[in-house]
């Protein structure tokens, strides 16, 4: 089974996600949250690095975070997906274990 | 996957470091966190990468911090029959280190062996 | 499915508990079980009862303490981390108990999944 993945620091400011996606292994979850859903939109320097890491990982970003923040889910590049709380649950229960990246 | 034996569920726990000491207080309480283990008779794994390989650094000296220096005690696992430390190759190069530089016996592996194994856990604890 | 979940930071610094609290109240809606919510380092700052936020902010002790009256989630703050900073029996809101740190290892045998929020 796979691991779900949560990364909470953007990565302009903190490593947490590029080393995430370091030790992340093909078909495992990601789940963007807190300050990392920066990450998740179409039009940010690192949107290439995100869709390249998207072929073998599945990437999601928390919805209720990226509102908070006046992120558009519109904005979100493609292949990420938008989840709720009860989006984050079901990953949580999906997988085999969870894997907070602080 | 866990597995059950006479004396309960035996789980595969990793803790896994990935900051500096002493600049916060993540390193120690991880520490905590591994040596109550200890107890609990599971099958427990200790890695260090990225900024966490400095936790294991020879030479830390927190006298003038008033720090305690709690190094010692990664070398004192051992003797909690905690054994299977980890340290990854690719964040020692990176920061100019090699194992020589290190006050405990650990196994190096690669990012790629280190990646594996995470995914091979049950619980995994991180701060 | 039961679920453990550990908080590593304080109720206003950090989102960490917020998140926490979201995620526990989103499982139990779905019919999980929360099993146990360990706080942690700065964490057990979310255990006073001393905790006194303006109205126009959301009360993070209240939300927690209500959860575990509703729901009877099981509320553990760590003994040694709560002596650090201060938070002992007679600071504690009603819902939340002291214990050592193995209630954590326990949480993360006895637990499904173990969910960690911090910084």
């Amino acid at each position: 089974m796979s691991t779900l993945h949560t990364v909470n620091k953007s990565p302009f400011e903190r490593a947490n996600l590029q080393s995430c996606l370091g030790h992340a292994q093909d078909g495992d979850c990601v789940l963007l949250m807190e300050d990392a859903v920066v990450a998740a939109m179409a039009a940010t320097a690192l949107a290439p690095k995100l869709a390249d890491a998207a072929q073998s990982v599945k990437i999601f970003v928390l919805g209720p975070d990226l509102k908070a923040r006046g992120l558009d889910p519109a904005g979100v590049a493609d292949g990420i997906g938008v989840v709720d709380y009860d989006g984050f649950v079901d990953l949580a229960a999906e997988s085999s274990a969870v894997h907070a990246w602080l | 996957m866990e597995e059950e034996f006479e004396g309960g569920i035996v789980k595969k726990f990793m803790f896994v470091n990935r900051k500096a000491p002493y600049g916060t207080v993540y390193a120690l309480e991880v520490l905590e966190m591994v040596l109550i283990s200890a107890a609990f008779d599971q099958d427990v794994h200790v890695a260090f990468l990225d900024d966490g390989v400095y936790q294991i650094k020879k030479g830390q000296d927190t006298k003038d911090l008033g720090h305690k220096n709690f190094s010692p005690t990664y070398r004192a696992l051992e003797g909690y029959d905690i054994e299977k430390l980890f340290v990854e190759r690719e964040s020692l190069e990176e920061r100019g280190l090699s194992e020589a530089d290190l006050l405990v016996d650990v196994e190096v592996v690669s990012r790629a062996e280190m990646a594996k194994l995470m995914g091979e856990m049950d619980v995994v604890m991180t701060a | 499915m039961k679920f453990g979940i550990l908080v590593n930071e304080g109720p206003y610094n950090h989102q960490a508990s917020d998140s926490a609290y979201r995620f526990a109240k989103a499982a139990i809606d779905k019919g999980h079980q929360i099993f146990r919510v360990f706080f942690y380092y700065d964490g057990v700052l979310n255990a006073t009862k001393h905790s006194d936020p303006p109205s126009d902010d959301r009360n993070v002790v209240k939300n927690w303490q209500k959860l575990a009256e509703d729901h009877h989630v099981d509320l553990v703050v760590c003994v040694a981390a709560g002596m650090r900073r201060g938070i002992v029996e007679d600071s504690l809101a009603p819902g939340f108990r002291i214990s050592g740190l193995g209630q954590l290892i326990e949480a993360g045998i006895q637990a499904d999944r173990m969910v960690t929020f911090g910084d």
